[in-house]
């Protein structure tokens, strides 16, 4: 099939930005002074400030990586540690900045918040601008806040676990995370608690050169069920953007908890995040991770499943353009005995788009009667697409059951031509056989995202036959 | 039968040279068949029957090096399968193609509006529903991706439910026949003439008498080493069964060498 190469950022439609909008950003570049500043400005303990300063150590002593995709373009000199867009974080859209409100609006946060969500988190640069729950999560003790207000209103919980699941000194971008991070969300669900309706939150970038650093901290206590959802977009620049998350989750005994990602950035960004779960007995994680944009992306949502019983599931789609690298996959770690766990991974690569599984499986000696599932196939829609598997297993106990399955397709000739010997478009019958190939992550969200993403891969897909 | 003329629904095939990677499959292939006649084409293995569908559907990997391909006066040369399927034509394929995560009804969904045949969904649904049931398939297949892990049998019953939801003018059936057993063989065929009622044009691929039995052709004919060796009434096929292919082999002149060299060719 001919298919010209394309500008994926032509029908990128979150790539515009409303001029800048803050209060106060810190001058290009990370300096001891830079994380100083940061902790002053925003009050904390000597404890944090400390964890800071040991994070920032760790980052200038670690190197960059090398095994995965290609960082040597990241300038650390000429990006914004911090910038904080409003004085205040708004309760209701209306004490939002207009111009920052106006970004949301056009990005359909307040519409969806409306129609399906129990809480909704803003984030602009920076800092969250807008908060809110819904009350009867609320009244149930349901917390849910940014990450500054979660250290600052619920230390005892917040110091109990932060920072217990990725150490600062993880890696290299857990370390750069650790010292200059800022908003992100902090949530805990108290026992027995269902929160039925999922929490939302959305990270925006809206400058060029920014740097940001969202931190979140998921506790759901034993019994306890909530899904947790987060989108991020950004303006389409020349200079690039970094995003650097990391993202903690404990899952007490026998709660669930679920987390999407839908993740848009535009095609001039770094996104380095370092995700993890750790579930208790009986307890299941689910991630359900969703790789549209960014320059390069190298994330790996991974579970320890440390209580016997416990279960852990990823499950992954990427799909990389022009000239993008999605370096994705998942790791699951069996602790304990009688451990469960399923990947999935589901790649799309497109023109020169890459993109890699990268998974590891590691069950230790004394977890016995583990089961594990690992899939993982790539989709080539051109000659110059590339995609390649890394799986490594490490299983050192017997009495395991340990499935594996890879594959890699081309958009075949024979299944373009039987769509469209019934009538149908070679640009539709493309985007039918890329859908079809990502329905079983489609089939995981709900409903409004999954809409979402159809549209976003349609958009992708555009003009892509000539 | 009627002789083809311009501006009629007519299926016509002049003088079809085709390769296939530089292999020349298809050596002067001469056949027409009207809309609302059944034509038989029946062959040795390799006569390149298959690739003549695929011809006339337009199958990228099949290259017309000369002649012509006309449906209803129009040259196909050179149009897309969507266009051809949009004029009328389908073919049901031999080994119907798995596209996992498209449900059928998708599939079919995708296919009318491609057609520009834009129905209600309820009606639509309803139309789906009623093909299902006609060639005696579980409603659940509505729901399955489109051939996945179907059997070869329903695949075959899945193309028919295709053709009798587009309503095409001219179907050209390659081996839809084969593996399927006698009930669902007449099933099929039922499938077959009840569409073919509304005075669409059928061109049978196949290699056994048995489906003729119940879709009687007007004509059939032969095809062997790329061309076609021999035309006739339905008594072709009686004598097909009695004497196989050879007589008629040995009265085009087509030595065992060619015919092999031929099928070579084909693979």
């Amino acid at each position: 099939m001919a298919v010209a190469a394309k500008d994926l950022t032509k029908d990128y439609k979150y790539g515009f930005n409303d001029g800048d909008e803050f209060v106060f950003r810190a001058v290009k570049g990370l300096t001891r002074e830079t994380v100083l500043d940061i902790s002053r400005r925003k009050g904390e303990p000597a404890w944090m400030l400390e964890f800071r300063l040991k994070a920032l150590e760790h980052f200038r002593q670690r190197p960059m990586p090398t095994w995965g995709p290609d960082l040597s373009g990241i300038d650390f000199d000429d990006i914004y540690y911090y910038v904080r867009p409003a004085e205040e974080q708004g309760r209701t859209w209306d004490d939002v900045p207009e111009g920052i409100k106006r970004t949301f609006d056009r990005l359909g946060i307040p519409e969806a918040e409306r129609k399906f969500l129990g809480g909704v988190s803003a984030q602009y640069e920076s800092e969250v601008v807008y908060h809110s729950i819904r009350k009867d999560l609320e009244k149930l003790g349901v917390l849910f806040s940014d990450c500054d207000t979660g250290l600052r209103e619920h230390e005892d919980i917040f110091r109990k676990y932060f920072g217990t699941v990725i150490p600062a000194n993880d890696n290299k971008f857990a370390a750069l995370n650790s010292a200059v991070w800022s908003g992100g969300s902090f949530v805990y669900v108290p026992k027995g608690v269902r929160v039925e309706v999922p929490l939302q939150a959305y990270f925006r970038i809206n400058s060029e050169s920014m740097g940001q650093f969202e931190r979140t901290l998921i506790i759901a206590d034993e019994g306890s069920f909530v899904h947790y959802i987060e989108g991020c977009t950004a303006p389409t620049y020349s200079r690039d953007s970094l995003h650097s998350a990391v993202v903690e989750i404990i899952a007490m005994p026998g709660a669930t908890v679920r987390y999407t990602t839908i993740q848009n950035w535009s095609n001039n960004v770094y996104n380095l995040v370092t995700k993890r779960a750790i579930a208790k007995e009986h307890a299941s994680v689910f991630w359900i991770d969703g790789n549209l944009g960014s320059k390069i992306t190298a994330k790996y949502p991974s579970v320890y499943l440390m209580g016997e019983g416990a279960h852990g599931e990823i499950l992954s789609v990427a799909f990389a353009g022009d000239g993008q690298h999605q370096d994705a996959g998942g790791k699951v770690i069996h602790v304990a005995p009688n451990t469960t766990s399923t990947i999935v991974s589901k790649s799309v690569s497109k023109g020169t788009g890459r993109t890699s599984y990268r998974g590891h499986l590691k069950v230790y000696p004394k977890a016995h009667g583990v089961r594990s599932s690992v899939r993982c196939d790539a989709l080539l829609l051109d000659e110059n697409s590339r995609s390649d598997t890394y799986p490594y297993m490490d299983i050192e106990a017997e009495d395991v059951q340990i499935g594996h399955e890879a594959s890699v397709s081309k958009v075949g000739d024979e299944q373009l031509f039987y769509l469209q010997s019934r009538g149908i478009s070679e640009a539709d019958a493309t985007a039918m056989i890329v859908n079809g190939f990502i329905e079983p992550f489609v089939k995981e969200l709900p409903m409004e995202y999954a809409l979402e993403l159809n549209r976003l891969i349609a958009l992708q897909m555009e003009g892509s036959v000539g | 039968m009627p002789e083809a003329v311009a501006g009629t629904s007519v299926l016509e095939i002049r003088d079809l040279r085709v390769s296939v990677e530089g292999k020349e499959i298809l050596r002067g292939v001469d056949l027409t068949v009207p809309k609302g006649e059944v034509h038989a084409l029946m062959g040795p293995n390799g006569a390149g029957k298959t690739s003549l569908g695929y011809a006339v559907m337009g199958h990228p990997k099949y290259q017309v090096v000369s002649g012509d391909i006309r449906w209803a006066g129009e040259s196909l040369l050179g149009k897309l399968p969507e266009d051809r399927s949009r004029m009328g034509l389908f073919l049901s394929l031999q080994y119907p193609t798995a596209i996992p995560g498209v449900t059928t009804v998708n599939f079919l969904r995708a296919a009318l509006k491609g057609q520009g045949k834009d129905l209600k969904a309820r009606d639509f649904l309803r139309l789906v529903k009623e093909e299902v049931d006609a060639l005696k398939m579980d409603q659940s297949f509505m729901s399955r991706y489109i051939n996945d892990n179907f059997s070869g049998g329903e695949k075959k019953r899945m193309e028919i439910v295709q053709m009798a939801v587009l309503q095409p003018e001219m179907a050209i059936l390659d081996e839809t026949d084969s593996g399927l057993d006698v009930d669902a063989l007449r099933t099929v065929a039922e499938g077959v003439n009840r569409v073919r009622q509304d005075g669409m044009g059928v061109l049978i691929i196949t290699h056994y008498q048995r489906i003729l039995d119940y879709i009687t052709p007007d004509r059939v004919h032969v095809m062997a080493a790329g061309r076609i060796i021999a035309s006739g009434g339905s008594e072709l096929v009686a004598e097909i069964e009695k004497t196989g292919y050879d007589p008629m082999l040995q009265a085009a002149g087509i030595a065992a060498e060619e015919l092999a060299a031929a099928a070579a060719a084909a693979r």
